[in-house]
């Protein structure tokens, strides 16, 4: 098969499988499932274009599918808050900081084996699933509500901030996490730095 | 009785930002707006000036009596504090910061000096820093220092002072700096020096600011409670703050526990306090460094060096006087009036026309601090002084700007003379200030001055000790040197022959908004002393500004009401002798005029005595006066060598003493180390190379594993987790 | 949908992560994998906590999951040119200096 039929292929089943899911999700929970199987499936078909695409700069934009449709499973729950700070963060800032590393470093085409990449597929998504009936277990014994006794879902946004600020609840916390982002982007500004003087020496030897 | 609304608050909280808003935009973008932003920071000023004289108006003036603006119920939830760290009223307050405006008559009335003459100064800097290279940053500098000085009248708890008190020396030494940055200034060396020295000086009397206030805020607290745990006075328990009014009234309460008596601590802390003073008003021993700042731009120095922030060492004393001691307000009253007439008898030396003024501008803040010193009337009569002096001080500062502007920038006397036809309008200005300086009835400084010798007299009357005794007659010498040096220094610029041809001919009037301003300053030296005076122009009774602040109410206490300052640190002045302190001070206020007047009429203006002959007949001790009394001299060869010879000290003791101990130290240590180098090396290496034998051994075979790829190290760790997972499950 | 559908989605997103770091050649893949890891962790947070007691808990945890993903992007991006100036190349598989 040539790469293009490969190609045609990957992505003719991945539009086949949203469909799939978007559909059974309508039938079986109506609008919200339909939502739902929308949402995962992007997610899920996002991450698998990333690993699938042999450039580095296509499987950075699927990613933003990924993003995206976690940003949307979010809003399904209710967090419309941390739905726009996944989109604004992960899309607007760590998918261009991905970028700026693509740009900053040579393409190196031809390295995809997809051999491996089904192997280790196979193995860890078999893995997995034996693990998952007795994760399954584990969260019987949480306290989750059936779905039929949850409250309705209202807007996030001002509870989370003032959780923030509250002095008894997470202020000290949210002025930590202001302090970590502060070093790591000046940690981030001294590791990148062109260390000309170090190499010299051994480019001398 | 009158209370601000939370709109007056918020005008009030304008004013101060209004030219920090100024600074950050013509800081970034001065450079690139048109006529260089000038005109954005002048229409500023003109608004904060609008603010201050309408707040002025509608809140302070009309109000004969006390003017209690600060009250609790303007402190409730949503008055005008900002609260930092904790945005609630429940937090305690020793856990919080709270800072707040304190709008009282004084404050009032300094606001809008501060304010008007903050606008004149713009304006006459647009002309006369025309074409400075530095231009924006000259501008972007003065505002944020007219920001730094609003704000520090306005706070309410004196660590906002201190810190906009910082901001203005650090801003002081940006601007007296100003042509240090300049590489084709002439004098680009002497202006690095005077802004360090400046920087420097202030330094030492800010330090002790610092401990002065961080003694009050530890130490008041705790003698408070330990008072209240005795039953000693009635009350709640405080906690430590830095606002004036809690300061007051633990100050008050503490005292009057003691019957009056001040404990010993609160003479050292207002001693440190009295320490700002002195480095920021320019007081012996730490004058030395305002002589020197005139390096700077003249408006520079008319605003900073004359009108405001030399002014606010006397303002700290003005807010933090129920706090001072008698002892301390003894040597209050001794150092101010020994500045006032050793810095007079130095103006009378002095032949560069702004170093007159320098020397003029320390011994006028020697009377304030005296005045306030003498408590009562005098602190009043201070604050007064302070106000009316902020108005004919500038202008006289402005007015030898245009002179030195209009002699392409010459400053020496002695080059002068006869500009009085070239200059009719700045020559006009300079006189009008010149007569209220000297005390002129009906001009501004007549008022207060005159209330100053007034309160002398009266605390002399009232006791009889030494700081007072010497202030007695320090203050009116001085006073007579004062009409002296300034007329000295009207005859010899505006009269007479001129002197060098070539600086006459090319002698011209400033542009209209150098001249604007000087009339504007002067119209103020002329009638800002009485004007909306209720009664006779002549009495010194019922001027604005007695009206306004009245020591009696000056100091309110969160308890309401305001402190018997008669029963603290106070000279209680009776009627009789008030009465007769100021019929004497009539007399001898109009008779050191006339004297200094006719003295200096006699030898520069009709030229009936030469001066040199004077100045021969008195030797050695004019050269000591020409020479600044030697405290330049004198600090270089006790501060300055004394700290290289404490260093050169140091390091004889370092190289000798500590050295040698090292040596010592390290020979012991290495006969020490050869004899464990032996043990070492034969017994010791023998089974450490036997273990680590071993161990490489055994490690060869584990490095097979670590191939030092992450991914591998990835899929062990994912395999490990599943195998984990898998042996939970099946056990 | 109840929440092992959301939890069967975080566990498909963790595996592709997981696969994603093993599987690829680049070192950028390296950094995707670990985004996708702390998404599904994001989820089951936010899962849990929506299905659980109605508190802000998880939510402020994933919202600091996010602040903590920022940092170690930009962290990891700055490593990522440093070990290309010192290998001169981004495969993970050239980065064995640890060998030794």
């Amino acid at each position: 098969m040539s790469i293009l039929h490969q190609q045609r292929a990957f992505y003719g089943l991945l539009t086949l499988a949203i469909l799939t899911s978007v559909g059974y999700g309508l039938v079986s929970h109506g609008a919200e499932g339909m939502a739902f199987g929308f949402f995962s499936s992007f997610t899920i078909a996002g991450s698998l274009m990333c690993i699938w695409e042999r450039s580095v700069v296509r499987s950075a934009f699927s990613l933003m599918a990924t993003f995206m449709g976690v940003a949307g499973l979010f809003l399904l729950l209710g967090s419309d808050f941390l739905a726009m700070a996944q989109i604004l963060i992960y899309v607007g800032g760590i998918l261009a900081l991905i970028l700026f590393g693509v740009m900053l470093t040579p393409p190196d085409l031809g390295e995809r084996s997809l051999p491996r990449i089904g192997g280790t597929l196979v193995l860890v998504l078999g893995g997995a699933s034996l693990v998952w009936k007795h994760v399954m277990d584990a969260t019987e014994s949480l306290a989750v509500l059936p779905v039929e006794e949850l409250t309705p879902m209202t807007s996030q946004d001002q509870s989370v901030g003032l959780a923030f600020l509250h002095p008894e609840q997470y202020v000290v916390a949210f002025e930590l996490a202001a302090f970590l982002l502060t070093v790591a982007l000046v940690a981030a500004v001294y590791i990148a730095r062109r260390r000309t003087a170090d190499f010299e020496p051994e480019e001398a030897a | 009785m009158n209370t601000l609304t939370p709109n007056d608050y918020l005008l009030l909280l304008a004013v101060p930002l209004i030219p920090l808003l100024g600074y950050v935009v013509q800081i970034f973008f001065g450079r690139n707006l048109p006529r260089k932003g000038d005109w954005m920071l002048l229409g500023g000023m003109f608004i904060v000036m609008c603010i201050t004289v309408y707040m002025f108006f509608a809140h302070a003036m009309g109000h004969v009596g006390p003017l209690p603006f600060w009250n609790e119920s303007a402190m409730t939830p949503d008055g005008p504090v900002f609260r930092w760290l904790y945005n609630t009223s429940d937090v305690p307050g020793d856990q919080n910061l709270i800072a707040g405006i304190l709008y009282d008559g004084l404050a009032a009335a300094m606001l809008m000096v501060v304010g008007v003459v903050s606008f004149l100064v713009h304006l006459f800097s647009s002309g006369y820093m025309a074409g400075d290279k530095r231009y924006h940053i000259f501008f972007a500098n003065i505002s944020l220092f007219t920001f730094a000085m609003l704000g520090l009248i306005l706070s309410d708890n004196i660590l906002f002072l201190f810190v906009f008190w910082e901001l203005m020396g650090f801003m002081s030494y940006l601007l007296i700096g100003h042509f240090a940055q300049d590489p084709d200034s002439p004098r680009i060396k002497h202006a690095a020096a005077a802004c360090k020295k400046a920087f420097l000086t202030t330094r030492v009397g800010d330090t002790c600011l610092f401990f002065g206030m961080a003694m009050f805020y530890f130490l008041l607290p705790r003698e408070y409670n330990d008072l209240l745990a005795q039953g000693a006075i009635e009350g709640e328990r405080v906690i430590s703050s830095f606002r004036f009014v809690d300061l007051w009234t633990m100050g008050g309460q503490i005292v009057e526990a003691n019957n009056g008596e001040y404990p010993f601590w609160m003479s050292v802390a207002g001693l440190f306090t009295f320490g700002g003073t002195v480095g920021k008003s320019a007081q012996f021993p730490l004058h030395i460094w305002l002589p020197d700042a005139m390096e700077g731009p003249t408006p520079v120095s008319a605003m900073i060096h004359a009108a405001t922030m030399v002014a606010a060492g006397v303002f700290l004393l003005g807010r933090m006087f129920p706090m001072m001691s008698p002892e301390v307000l003894q040597i209050v009253i001794a150092v101010g009036a020994f500045t006032a007439l050793f810095a007079a008898t130095i103006g009378c030396t002095v032949n560069d026309i702004k170093g007159v003024l320098a020397y003029s501008t320390i011994s006028q803040l020697g009377f304030m601090v005296a005045a306030i010193g003498t408590g009562g009337l005098g602190i009043v009569a201070g604050l007064f002084h302070m106000v009316t002096h902020a108005f004919f001080k500038a202008c006289l500062f402005l007015s030898a700007g245009s002179v030195i502007h209009g002699c392409h920038h010459e400053q020496d006397m002695q080059k002068m003379g006869g500009l009085r036809k070239k200059m009719p309008i700045t020559f006009m200005c300079m006189l009008i200030c010149t007569l209220a300086i000297a005390g002129m009835p009906l001009f501004a400084g007549y008022y207060s001055k005159d209330r100053i010798i007034a309160s002398v007299i009266d605390s002399t009357l009232t006791q009889w000790r030494g700081a007072n005794v010497f202030a007695l007659v320090a203050l009116p010498l001085a006073a007579m040197l004062t009409t002296f040096y300034m007329f000295r220094l009207i005859f010899l610029t505006f009269f007479g022959e001129p002197r060098d041809q070539h600086i006459h001919d090319h002698a011209h009037e400033s542009p209209i908004p150098m001249t604007a301003a000087l009339i504007g300053l002067a119209s103020l030296g002329m009638f800002g002393g009485h004007f909306w005076l209720a009664g006779d122009p002549l009495s010194n009774n019922g001027t604005w500004f007695t009206n306004l602040v009245q020591w009696q109410t000056m100091y309110v206490t969160s308890r309401g009401g305001s402190l018997d300052l008669t029963s603290m640190n106070m000279i209680a002045v009776t009627e009789h002798t008030a009465h007769t302190g100021h019929v004497w001070a009539v007399g001898v206020s109009l008779s050191v005029l006339a004297l200094g007047f006719f003295a200096a009429l006699w030898i520069y203006g009709l030229k009936k005595l030469d001066p040199a002959r004077i100045t021969s007949k008195l030797g050695l001790v004019y050269e000591a006066v020409r020479d600044k009394y030697y405290v330049d001299e004198a600090v270089n060869a006790s501060v300055i060598r004394g700290t290289m010879g404490l260093a050169k000290g140091q390091k004889w003791i370092d190289e000798n003493v500590i050295d040698g101990t090292v040596l010592g130290v390290g020979r012991l240590g290495r006969g020490l180390g050869t004899l464990c180098a032996w043990i070492d090396k034969n017994i010791v290496d023998g089974a450490v190379n036997w273990v680590g034998n071993t161990t490489q051994a055994l490690g060869s075979v584990a490095r097979l594993m670590q191939t030092g790829r992450i991914q591998q190290y990835v899929s062990f760790a994912v395999g490990g987790a599943l195998l984990l997972a898998a042996f939970h499950i099946l056990t | 949908m109840g929440v092992e559908a959301y939890m069967g989605v975080a566990g498909v997103l963790f595996v592709l992560g997981i696969v994603c770091i093993i599987s690829r050649r680049n070192i950028l893949y390296v950094l995707m994998g670990i985004e996708m890891i702390l998404n599904a962790a994001n989820i089951n947070f936010v899962a849990i906590n929506r299905f659980g007691n109605g508190g802000l808990e998880g939510r402020m945890f994933a919202i600091f999951v996010i602040i903590l993903a920022a940092a170690e992007a930009a962290i990891a991006l700055a490593i990522v040119l440093n070990v290309f100036h010192l290998f001169q190349s981004i495969r993970p598989s050239d980065a064995d200096m640890l060998r030794d």
